[in-house]
């Protein structure tokens, strides 16, 4: 047995700390190797987490006890819930970072985590030892571990553009990497190229505030984290302006210095996240777009113009951003560049997030075509828990499916259909999203964390005392009733059909809410907060969530028919060639996934399933 | 390209003696039977060979060799085409020479059709017309068959399921891009839009399942007391002897049936057992039967003996919604003047047959004139659902409820011409909005 670790994970942005921390949680000895302590956990584009789907994915990842939720709710400086006037189901926190102290939050956490040891230096390449991974090369040595993560983010063969100038680099001011993608390519796996983008980084000091509309934070704010107890921090505004068109001529004036229409960049960028070059283009009809600018600390400069990101030259960004209102005599400290990187087809990966060809290699992030913080930071949780669990040669895994979580529907979509863009988490992903909400991230996800050893103790013996409560509420308000009669008498608009009301009942009537279920049964008024939540949120989505439940049953029956992972669709008969050839190139694990995936016929599932069973 | 699975072969041209038998074969090893029984070597395919089928030495047949190449062919595989002469002895030599070649078998029931569908080659309304096709027995049946299979009934669907996709994908913007500046005005014009599609759909199902009675046949039940002369007239209306005539009351105990070709159309004719209150056990559930059946026809001939005239026995209560045409029989045995607006017949005599066809014949029509409709109670269940979902929907008190029940609609809908998934929505909603806070 060599000396070493139980897992490295490579790479310390929001992917890579909770990779380290979820395997060193698990109890896996944990290296994390990444370029310079000081930088983990950076915010390289914009200064907030959370939104919709993606707020939801940090409960979740809190729910597992993750540090992403504990930290932000600490670094925040502007916490708002989106979608606060629709119902509960479509609301996503967000919050703006201070994110000098996100970093400083995060460092100080990995670096007093139990069985977590950091490491400055590059990686050069991967070892190997009888077709196995057995640790990664840095700076000539090897270190050797059982299993390895790779959290490469934007940094595999990066290439950043500002007009026509190209500068290869991982990120502004910092080194590519690029030994592990020709590693990655030996072994076989599926590499392709994705394109992303930031904006340019403003003078606070030089922008003339008044000609902006402010936008405040929530009061009284909401923290991300179950954890977090009682929470009163300081916000500051962000503003709103906007484009004109005389922006939107300098920048159409200018599309032929434009890489991304002069043909330097062919790879694809994401839809939702367009350069202001594309919005113009697509959108011609438009003369304005909002801009949002963010402060990116405190009390520093910086400043983050959300909704302009480019790649035109410098003397374009200049013009086009100073004829904004606002900005007419703004200092750029930074110019706005696209970045185009190696991605791995996330189609090789299990749904552990180990690649099907090379056991003990995980990959999470930005490296399995997908954007944003969240996103990764929920990848590389799973990620961290499969490859600890699997170093300490336990049994249990860790697997999501679509009727869990936000997460179970990224790591569902992206196995089993690839990415064509950086894929990016919208509530209209998750089909089951009346159930799977950021209010009850924890009764879906805390009790899974404990079973697979990847929650700790304090939060364990929080959630159990909430979920008693819960329980014992929701068994109480069953035994409550009242006549339409009394109920008509009180005020509530009910027919009077003989049929007695239990509390619940009422949540279905619209505007009411739980202080005036309350007001009609005195009995529930020492019910906690979270509680009452819970049981309010319950009572208004009644119906659909009964529904709802019908539905996830159908499904995880389907999830449960498991296609062996060295099954052979010719054996199948009557499939196509192209169709055997795409079903062995995923390898959907159940026959749920296969139903999903592109350019598979109801029939040749229906054949699959056939001949499964007939075995 | 070869396809996985056995070879599959069968005669595709009718059977018994004809000029020219086609023997079809698909699957991965068409090319090594073409070399092997035809001496037919890389044929250039959609070509006609003229080639002598040789079988251990012996020489079958002379006959022309098409081959298709995949996926350009019908089921997407390989295929290939004997056109062969129609003797028995032929066509029997040819099979018998191919179950003898390795991983060759013949082709189940359906087994052409299923592996198209398959492939993608063609969809489940498609081949569900085409099934209808090969089954169509008449002219109306075939045409309405052709239409489907050409896909008229899929496209009306498809631009259902577009429609839905498209409100879906405008609520869902509301949903996830609050920050971005999508038009609120959008936010009402789905629920107008919505309106218009539950009325396009209900205008469809509400077709008198014109559709399936067109595949099914247009069911006559003939319905009378004893010994009134049913099973004459229905002899009468056939002129074939298909029911026993007996003057002996309650003869008719079971249900007999007709299957005709009018003017085009499918009619199921069906003679019942007289209705009669009856002791005997078995008479009493032919009636029963007949009274049940009588339920589900289309058209009811209700036959009196003409000497009773103007007074007519009464239908059980179970038919009174139903279409009836009274029918005064024996009017050769009566010397009262007639009524020309009556349907005077004797099914003797064949008196006033060809006026009483001629009004069947007008119902017909009537009933079978319209647009595309529905053929399958398959698509009649989705689509009822799909405007249960859509009307929830104009109702659901919040937003994400109202999608919630747009998915369901759309699901109803996709389980007739394919799933709607969440790409196609992203599509609509960043070719329409322009996001990217």
């Amino acid at each position: 047995m060599q000396k070493g670790y139980d897992v490295i994970v490579v790479g310390g942005g929001h992917a890579g700390c909770e990779a380290c921390t979820a395997s060193a949680r698990v109890g896996a000895k944990t290296l994390l190797v990444t370029h310079h302590i000081k930088t983990i956990g950076d915010m390289s584009c914009n200064p907030a987490i959370g939104g919709l789907g993606k707020g939801t994915l940090v409960r979740e990842i809190d729910a597992l006890d993750g540090v992403m939720g504990r930290v932000i709710d600490k670094a925040g400086l502007q916490f708002r819930m989106l979608n606060a006037s629709k119902g509960p189901a479509v609301q996503g926190p967000r919050a703006q970072a201070d994110k000098t102290l996100y970093m400083k939050y995060m460092q100080e956490e990995l670096k007093n985590y139990p069985n977590l040891t950091l490491k400055e230096g590059a990686v050069e390449d991967l070892v190997f030892k009888d077709g196995k991974i057995s640790g990664v090369l840095v700076n000539g040595k090897p270190i050797y571990a059982k299993c390895v993560i790779l959290t490469t983010g934007t940094f595999l063969n990066g290439v950043m553009h500002i007009g026509q100038e190209q500068t290869k680099g991982g990120r502004f001011g910092e080194p590519a990497c690029y030994g592990i993608t020709p590693a990655l390519k030996k072994l076989g796996l599926t590499i392709g190229r994705l394109k992303t983008g930031t904006p340019a980084r403003l003078d606070k000091n030089t922008i003339d505030w008044s000609k902006c509309q402010r936008q405040d934070g929530d009061n009284p704010p909401k923290p991300f984290s179950f954890m977090t107890g009682d929470f009163a921090p300081d916000q500051i505004p962000c503003w709103i302006t906007h484009t004109t068109p005389e922006t939107h001529k300098i920048i159409l004036d200018n599309l032929d210095r434009a890489p991304l229409y002069d043909g330097q960049i062919q790879s694809v960028g994401p839809r939702y996240c367009p350069s202001i070059e594309t919005k113009l283009v697509r959108f011609s009809g438009r003369d304005s777009h909002h801009i949002f600018l963010e402060p990116e600390t405190y009390n520093g400069n910086s400043i983050y113009p959300n909704g302009i990101s480019t790649s035109v030259p410098k003397d374009v960004q200049e013009s086009f951003i100073r004829s904004i209102p606002g900005l007419e005599n703004v200092k750029i400290l930074r110019y706005a560049y696209a970045i185009e990187y190696d991605y791995v087809d996330p189609r090789e990966m299990k749904l552990t997030l180990e690649t099907k060809k090379v056991p003990n290699l995980y990959l999470a992030g930005q490296i399995n075509g997908t954007t944003g913080y969240e996103e990764a930071a929920g990848q590389g949780l799973l990620a961290g828990v499969n490859a600890g669990l699997k170093a300490l040669g336990k049994r249990k895994k860790l697997i999501m499916d679509r009727a869990d979580s936000y997460l179970g529907v990224m790591i569902d979509d992206i196995t089993t259909l690839g990415v064509d863009e950086p894929y990016r988490l919208f509530t209209s992903r998750a089909e089951y999203r009346l159930t799977m909400r950021a209010d009850n991230a924890d009764l879906r996800l805390t009790e899974l964390g404990i079973k697979v050893g990847c929650v700790g103790k304090e939060r364990a013996k929080k959630f159990r005392a909430k979920k008693r409560a819960l329980e014992k509420a929701r068994a109480f308000v069953k035994t409550l009733h009242k006549t339409p009669k009394q109920l008509k008498a009180l005020g509530f608009q009910v027919n009077v059909d003989g049929h007695n009301r239990k509390p619940l009942d009422l949540l279905a009537y619209p505007n009411v809410k739980w202080a005036d279920v309350v007001q009609v049964f005195p009995e529930l008024s020492n019910i906690k907060p979270e509680v009452a939540e819970q049981l309010e949120i319950e009572g208004i989505y009644q119906g659909y969530l009964a529904r709802q439940s019908l539905d996830i049953l159908a499904f995880k029956k389907e999830e449960a028919l498991l296609i062996p992972e060295d099954f052979d669709y010719k054996k199948v008969g009557g499939l196509s060639n192209e169709i055997v050839e795409r079903l062995e190139q995923t390898r959907p694990a159940t026959i749920g996934a296969m139903s999903r995936m592109r350019g598979i016929t109801p029939a040749s599932v229906t054949a699959v399933i056939g001949y499964l069973k007939g075995k | 390209m070869y396809q996985s699975g056995d070879t599959i072969y069968a005669l595709a041209s009718g059977l018994g003696t004809a000029g020219i038998a086609v023997i079809r074969l698909s699957g991965p090893d068409v090319l090594k039977v073409l070399k092997n029984l035809c001496g037919l070597e890389n044929p250039k395919p959609n070509y006609a060979y003229f080639r002598s089928l040789i079988f251990q030495d012996k020489v079958l047949d002379k006959g022309l060799v098409l081959y298709f190449k995949a996926p350009h062919s019908f089921t997407g595989e390989d295929v290939a085409e004997l056109q062969i002469h129609g003797g028995r002895g032929v066509i029997q030599s040819v099979m018998n020479a191919l179950s003898q070649m390795p991983n060759c078998r013949p082709a189940e029931r359906g087994e052409y059709s299923r592996r198209a569908v398959i492939n993608g080659k063609m969809d489940l309304t498609e081949a569900e017309g085409l099934l209808d096709l090969i089954h169509a027995e008449t002219e109306e049946q075939r045409k309405q068959a052709l239409a489907q299979l050409s896909g008229n009934l899929g496209q009306l669907y498809e631009s259902w399921r577009k429609q839905l996709v498209h409100h879906l994908a405008y609520a869902e913007a509301f949903i996830d891009f609050p920050e971005e500046e999508i038009p609120p005005e959008k936010e009402k014009q789905i629920d107008d839009d919505i309106r218009d599609l539950i009325e396009k759909i209900s205008a469809h199902l509400s077709d008198d399942r014109r559709g399936e009675r067109l595949r099914e046949g247009f069911q006559i039940a003939i319905v009378g007391v004893p010994n009134v002369g049913k099973s004459s007239l229905i002899n009468a209306l056939t002129k074939k002897e298909v029911a026993i005539v007996s003057q002996t009351a309650g003869t008719t105990r079971d249900i007999v049936e007709a299957h005709l070709d009018v003017a085009g159309f499918p009619v199921i004719l069906a003679d019942t057992a007289g209705l009669r209150d009856s002791e005997e056990e078995i008479e009493a559930e032919g009636i029963r039967r007949a009274v049940k059946r009588a339920e589900q026809a289309d058209l009811i001939l209700s036959i009196q003996d003409a000497k009773d005239y103007p007074n007519t026995k009464k239908l059980p209560k179970a038919l009174n919604e139903k279409r009836v045409i009274t029918i005064w029989n024996k009017s050769d045995l009566l010397n009262k003047k007639i009524s020309k607006k009556e349907h005077f017949i004797s099914a003797k005599t064949g008196a006033g047959i060809t006026t009483l066809w001629d009004e069947i014949k007008q119902i017909l029509t009537d009933s079978f004139s319209g647009g595309v409709a529905i053929t399958r109670e398959r698509y009649r269940v989705a689509l009822t659902q799909c405007v249960a979902h859509l009307q929830n929907a104009l109702v659901a008190p919040e937003l994400e409820l109202k999608t919630e029940d747009l998915r369901l609609a759309a699901r109803a809908i996709g389980r007739i011409t394919g799933r709607i998934d969440v790409d196609e929505l992203l599509d609509v909603i960043f070719r329409d909005f322009c996001i990217g806070k």
